[in-house]
């Protein structure tokens, strides 16, 4: 010991002790959920700045919140798309599509059929609108809530099951957790585990393009919880310092796990702020408008594309269900807040203004959702003849080894030699 | 050539040869890095191909892993070994992992070049020696040069290998071999067999370690600095010992090491890094296991002391002549 007092304290002084805030979300379980604390501006209340405008002239786009979806369902202001009907009815299959696939995965592992899943209910808009704002070549760095990414480029459904799967034709071996996809040719970057990883690379991605005259350009996802992370920052740092065409997006689904947004900072500004330190635009925008979230991310590209750098976009959402497989969201929140949610859900908005356009119809959409519940049972049915997890029906031992170097050294070959022979002990043909 | 020359040397044939390399770090564009291991890159390959970065050296690892997945080949500087910490996640959980996640959908060939290593009043936050701490890292290479020509084949090798490489300098030697004679005039590269380098291309393959010295009575490892240190204090001892230096921790040539042990039947391990759980203790291990019948004497370990890395007593931590000297009395005794 040696004396001193540790323990802090007021020790020896008048002046008046400080106190702690701790943040607390607005309603815990069993409380009436009251949301008028949230403003909610009507479309257009922030009109659409040429994408060529300086950053420092769109500072309220950082504390507004970008909509196009009216409350009578109509697509209207400055911000409208104005997209045609087939990319209409493509965008609301691919979201009824991502839907029926993470209900019907998330059962599968109820089921014993995997180890994990996470869902994106309430979240499809963002990934998809995104996606379908990009182009095809653009190459994007996911967090795991961005599923909708491979949905919206086509990737094989049966593909992405085995991967849940870990069986025998998962494309990675079963060395990944579910859903920590990889696919480069569908330009979606290897999943990490790690919060935020993925926001230096894909700066550093986007710095590859521009200093090669190549077109394409890079987009990010993360959650709100995640930008306190220092990685975030660096995205942002290396992208704003060197004008790096990227799109740095953070999804703000009001959670990170059971710790609501104010645990990241969302008491005293918004997320799109974020970007105004670093001199680059910042939009809020409505999450679950996929036609704001398509203008957005449209604006945002092609900017970059005119090399006039990035952009971070909040897009402000609500996560309707559980964080994980693994995550009880009745334990910590209002059962009310989802229902009660005022920017509603992606789908129902969407399939609103598709049915007031004239364009659509309850019975088609009964009849799509049918239909993309179908395809997903197929798919899973298909995969599951290649296995489940823990069922034999995986990977031959060496595969472990494969891919830790270019060439497997001396010592992996031995550890390798090894399982082998463990392997033929422990299940004798 | 100082290694200096030869590192800068080696940056430049591989600029010039494959315009998808590009070197970026704190300092290292118009500057040249503090160390001048970059310098005149910029002028002669242009601000796209060798740039200055903000600090952050989670940033700049995890923009270098986005450029290799795009494609290039990044040589990251860090400026000191001491401040690799930082960028760790990006190195550990990400780019050791890119190639086995994806199952070699990305590749991720990153080349990141750290001066490491004390002997120069640094103190202990530009001094350290964390080789072991990368070595544990499966997905990664670590390779550690000795000399200018070996500095220039290696970093050549590690720029052209697909795996990331954690390429370690020893500072204490960039401009000169250093014998642990901290009290007498720093030597320099001048007049040393192995810095008479090629211009051109050439390369040393990684994972094959470099007998150094010959010798029937015991067998000495050791990397950077501490090749030269053993060498001195074996001529001074009139040992005939062999003095392997390993120049990559991984992959390791453990043939090489094998063959020398069973040999001689003694084994002295040197190196700076502090004791507990550094490489020595792996290469101790491996000695164990493959030549244990072969040995004459318990392996010995000389290392840096379990402290940070004092500034002024730095010749104190140092695992010099005495140290080493003991060591070896003590391993030919027996
Ligand atoms: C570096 C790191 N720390 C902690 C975790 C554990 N973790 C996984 S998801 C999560 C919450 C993330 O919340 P948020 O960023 O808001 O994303 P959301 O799940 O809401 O989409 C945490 C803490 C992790 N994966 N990586």
């Amino acid at each position: 010991m040696n004396g001193r007092d540790n323990t802090g304290g007021t020790s020896g002084s008048n002046k008046p002790g400080l106190t702690l805030h701790i943040p607390e979300p607005p309603f815990r379980p069993g409380d009436p959920v009251d949301y008028s604390y949230l403003e909610i501006p009507r479309p257009d209340a922030i009109a659409r700045p040429d994408e060529t405008a300086a950053a420092r002239s769109m500072v309220d786009l950082a504390y507004g919140l970008i909509r196009v979806l009216d409350d009578d369902n109509r697509a209207v202001g400055s911000w409208n798309p104005h997209l045609d009907d087939t990319t209409l009815l493509r965008m609301l299959r691919t979201m009824a599509l991502q839907r029926a696939f993470d209900d019907r995965l998330f059962r599968a592992q109820r089921q014993g059929k995997t180890s994990f899943y996470m869902k994106a209910t309430g979240e499809e808009a963002v990934a998809i609108g995104a996606t379908f704002a990009l182009d095809r070549e653009d190459m994007c760095f996911p967090s795991y809530r961005q599923q909708g990414i491979l949905f919206a480029r086509d990737y094989p459904i049966v593909q992405m099951i085995n991967q849940i799967y870990s069986n025998r034709l998962d494309p990675l071996f079963g060395r990944q957790l579910p859903i920590m996809y990889s696919a480069r040719a569908y330009g979606f970057f290897t999943l990490s585990g790690n919060l935020t990883t993925q926001y230096p690379q894909a700066a550093g991605w986007a710095m590859a393009s521009a200093s090669k005259g190549d077109s394409r350009i890079a987009a990010t996802w993360c959650g709100e919880g995640s930008t306190s992370e220092g990685d975030f920052h660096n995205g942002l740092t290396f992208g704003a310092v060197y004008n790096a065409p990227c799109i740095f997006n953070v999804v703000n689904n009001q959670y990170a796990i059971s710790s609501y947004s104010g645990f990241a900072g969302s008491e005293r500004t918004t997320f799109a702020a974020r970007a105004i330190g670093y001199g680059i635009p910042g939009l809020r925008v409505d999450g679950n408008d996929i036609l704001a979230v398509y203008a957005a991310t449209n604006w945002a590209a092609n900017r970059a594309r005119l090399n006039l750098g990035p952009t971070l976009l909040e897009l402000f959402t609500y996560r309707a269900e559980a964080h994980s497989t693994s995550d009880d969201p009745s334990a910590y929140r209002s059962a009310q807040e989802r229902q009660e949610w005022p920017l509603g859900d992606p789908i129902t908005r969407l399939k609103r203004h598709c049915i007031d356009k004239g364009i659509w119809d309850i019975a088609r959409q009964e009849a799509m959702d049918l239909e993309v519940a179908q395809e997903v049972q197929a798919a899973q049915k298909e995969a599951e003849q290649n296995g489940i997890l823990g069922h034999g029906l995986h990977q031959p031992d060496q595969t472990m080894f494969q891919d830790v170097y270019e060439e497997m050294p001396w010592h992996l070959r031995e550890q390798s030699e090894q399982a082998i022979r463990e392997r033929a002990l422990k299940w004798p043909e | 050539m100082s290694m200096i020359q030869a590192l800068n040397s080696a940056l430049d044939v591989m600029m010039a040869r494959d315009d998808r390399v590009v070197v970026l770090g704190e300092d290292v564009g118009y500057f040249g890095g503090v160390f001048r291991v970059t310098a005149g890159l910029q002028t002669k390959f242009g601000k796209q191909r060798c740039f200055d970065t903000p600090i952050t050296e989670c940033g700049i690892i995890g923009a270098a892993i986005g450029m290799a997945a795009y494609g290039l080949r990044p040589v990251p500087e860090i400026q000191f070994a001491d401040y690799i910490y930082p960028g760790l996640d990006q190195i550990i959980s990400e780019a050791a992992r890119i190639r086995y996640r994806s199952a070699a959908d990305f590749i991720c060939p990153l080349t990141i070049r750290v001066p490491f290593g004390g002997g120069i009043f640094g103190g202990q936050t530009h001094s350290q020696s964390p080789e072991s701490l990368f070595t544990h890292v499966t997905g990664i290479k670590t390779v550690i040069p000795s000399n200018p020509h070996d500095a220039k084949g290696l970093l050549i090798a590690a720029m052209e290998d697909n795996d990331p490489v954690i390429f370690m300098e020893p500072k204490r030697c960039y401009n000169g071999p250093f014998d642990g004679y901290y009290d007498r005039p720093a030597k320099s590269w001048a007049d040393h067999p192995d810095a008479d380098v090629d211009e051109g291309y050439f390369r040393v393959p990684l994972g094959q370690a470099r007998i150094v010295r010959e010798g029937g009575d015991l067998t000495i490892l050791a990397y950077g600095t501490m090749v030269h240190v053993a060498h001195k204090v074996i001529d001074e001892h009139g040992i005939d010992g062999e003095l392997i230096d390993l120049r990559s921790l991984v992959p390791l040539d453990i043939a090489t090491i094998e063959a020398s042990v069973r040999k001689t039947g003694r084994c002295l391990i040197v190196h700076e890094a502090t004791r507990t759980s550094g490489f020595g203790a792996e290469l101790s291990a491996l000695v164990q296991e493959r030549c244990f019948y072969h040995l004459e004497a318990p392996i010995e370990r000389v290392t840096g002391f379990d402290t940070p890395y004092p500034h002024s007593l730095e010749w104190s931590y140092f695992p010099g002549p005495i140290r080493i000297g003991e060591a070896l009395d003590r391993l030919m005794r027996e």
